[in-house]
């Protein structure tokens, strides 16, 4: 294996075999048999870019490798359909929003635009996120079955977008969600989902040694001495800057550094003004590494990643946290908050340890740092994990196993 | 004995779940047990016998998500350790294991009235497992053909025939033992694979215990 990226193929499943072993492909196969040639539509608002079209691209060609006929389509819209898209993202996040009339406007006659413009004749039809979730409208009495396939965090949104969406959702057969904290109160079953990495992609695949050493090495980072890490998008949410303060506290006793990685800070007007707060609160201190990655950064932040002692997340809000994923597949012992979908992933004492401020968080790393074999056996356990629950394998079999329990 | 052929093959099945998020929740001790009390069965058998097969590979400390909510996310160790100490292999019906739970947490609450009322850092979401079987086409019609098609069991269809059996059967027993026993006639075999303790062995760990018993049978 080398450390350039490689040109994105089709992975088979016969790839995942040196990974999960062949008894979990062979029982993939065996759940996927009585769904051979049953039509799935997947439908979503973007092609590239974007967790969501990252999953389907690697989700349809494996759901058709097993036999059924899936298919990919992805809605279109003028620039007025997504500045309204985006802000009820934002709000349906709970960040403020003062919706006009017209903008549901906009929404709804987009929706019927490309209900015009799709088929929707599938067996199963799987509606990503809020933006499709009106074509709903398309469907024709009681054939198939629909199901709304939300990836945000619902746990508070905004109720004006929420209330306008809601009847549309109640129309599903079900809905699917990435965390229990994130599901609603309506009338249909809701289902749990995890959102997944896939082992074999460039942020995730094993590297040689020697590609983690240069790659730590271009970076100025000291691999002699412990490095506690997050990876992560210069956010306020992400809390860099208490990832800061718990490092300083820990520096008191061990000599270590810092590396807080991340991207979206050129692009993002919020990312730059929070990269400059965390490099005014370093206070040049030359042990904390500030990297701002670019996007294709995916070999440099999986090296990162495994260059690591400890990988932090201390997110004061968090989605479902794929960068937690990340880190535990890599075997690295994680510190993490106890918020949105990390404990799901961190089981506390098991396969990482959980913190609910910046003097825990300091606590556990030095307490992991004190204790490397538990650091270990919490990162080989955090794997195992992964490898469970959270991979595009457990993805696909959850797929499977819905469209047979509905059918 | 070991060379017996049966009358009815043993059939590898294997199972797949999905969680369908319920709509209970609990802040406090108190509201876990209203919920343990109003819950579904698949409920209760999604935190215990599911969650058990779904973190094999935690094998100190990790019983159930009742008790682990209790210490992660109420700091209540005494609490955690008397739900961790109810063994689902003790029980065959869902029912019982339900009023066990229920107990625990009363004889709590009653005890640290206080702290039953006491929020945790985070909520805990009753779930509940939604069960697809699907067999394998695998069938074994001897010992030697099951010791060969054990190797290729993984760990949800292991989990199904050794642990959730006991709940389809209503016996303290397991798929496993149970065809030795009535269509190979081998009672200690039976036995022997039934003690296999599947809360401190992972599933590899248990399937690998079970297939030494039968190469020792074999080679009798």
């Amino acid at each position: 294996m080398t450390g350039a990226a490689t040109a994105p193929r089709a992975m088979t499943l016969d790839d995942y075999v040196p990974l999960l072993g062949p008894q979990e492909i062979d029982e993939l196969r065996a759940i996927a048999a009585p769904l051979a040639g049953r039509s799935v539509q997947m439908v979503n608002s973007t092609a590239v870019g974007g967790g969501v079209a990252e999953i389907l691209n690697r989700l349809i060609p494996l759901i058709q490798e097993l036999g059924l006929a899936p298919r990919w389509d992805v809605m279109t819209g003028g620039n007025d359909f997504f500045e309204v898209t985006k802000a009820f993202h934002n709000a349906l996040h709970g960040g403020p929003y003062d919706p006009r009339p017209q903008d549901f406007e906009t929404f709804l006659a987009y929706s019927e635009q490309n209900r015009a413009r799709l088929a929707f004749d599938a067996e199963f039809t799987v509606i990503h996120d809020p933006q499709p979730a009106a074509l709903i409208d398309a469907r024709s009495g009681t054939s198939g079955h629909w199901i709304w396939r939300c990836h945000i965090d619902l746990s508070r949104p905004n109720r004006d977008v929420w209330e306008f969406l809601r009847p549309f959702v109640c129309r599903y057969d079900g809905a699917l969600f990435s965390a229990p904290d994130f599901a609603r109160q309506l009338p249909i079953p809701q289902y749990l989902v995890y959102p997944c990495i896939d082992p074999l992609s460039d942020k995730n695949r094993d590297l040689e040694p020697e590609t983690v050493a240069a790659i730590a090495d271009r970076f100025g980072i000291d691999r002699a001495r412990p490095i506690v890490a997050q990876i992560s998008r210069f956010d306020r949410l992400k809390d860099p800057i208490g990832v800061l303060r718990a490092y300083q506290i820990v520096k008191r006793y061990t000599d270590l550094q810092l590396v807080l990685a991340g991207g979206g800070a050129s692009d993002d007007p919020e990312g730059e003004s929070v990269l400059a707060e965390v490099r005014d609160a370093a206070e040049g201190d030359p042990d904390v590494h500030i990297l701002s990655l670019p996007p294709w950064s995916a070999i440099e932040i999986n090296a990162l990643q495994r260059a690591s002692t400890i990988i932090v997340q201390k997110s004061l809000r968090e989605g479902f946290g794929l960068t937690v994923t990340e880190a535990l597949w890599k075997k690295q012992p994680v510190v993490a908050s106890a918020v949105g979908g990390i404990p799901a992933q961190v089981i506390h004492k098991h396969t990482g340890l959980l913190a609910h401020s910046v003097e825990g968080t300091a606590y556990q790393i030095r307490f992991l740092l004190s204790h490397p074999a538990l650091a270990r056996k919490l990162g080989e356990q955090g794997h195992e994990h992964v490898r469970e629950h959270f991979l595009i394998t457990s993805n696909v079999r959850r797929y499977l196993t819905l469209f047979l329990g509905m059918s | 004995m070991a060379l017996a052929r049966a009358h009815r093959p043993f059939q590898f099945v294997t199972a797949s779940y999905i969680t369908r998020i319920e709509r209970q929740r609990a802040l406090t001790v108190g509201e876990l047990r209203d919920g343990l009390e109003s819950c579904s069965d698949e409920s209760i058998f999604h935190h215990t016998f599911q969650s058990l097969g779904q973190h094999h590979f935690l094998t100190e400390g990790f019983s159930n998500d009742f008790a682990q909510w209790a210490l992660a996310g109420l700091n209540r160790p005494r609490l955690a350790e008397q739900l961790a100490g109810l063994d689902v292999r003790a029980y065959c019906s869902l029912s019982d294991l339900r009023v066990d739970l229920l107990r625990v947490v009363d004889d709590f609450c009653r005890t640290y009235p206080d702290e039953a009322v006491r929020e945790a850092f985070e909520a805990f979401h009753f779930c509940a497992s939604v069960e697809v079987t699907v067999p394998l086409g695998r069938e074994a019609w001897t010992l030697e053909e099951f010791r060969a098609l054990l190797e290729r069991c993984g760990h949800a269809s292991f989990h199904f025939h050794f642990l959730v059996s006991r709940l389809r059967l209503q016996l303290e027993s397991n798929d496993f033992s149970q065809w030795f026993v009535e269509e190979l006639g081998l009672e200690r075999l039976a036995q022997l694979a039934n003690r296999i303790d599947i809360v401190t062995h992972t599933l590899d760990g248990a399937k690998a215990t079970l297939a030494r018993l039968i190469d020792r049978e074999l080679a009798a």
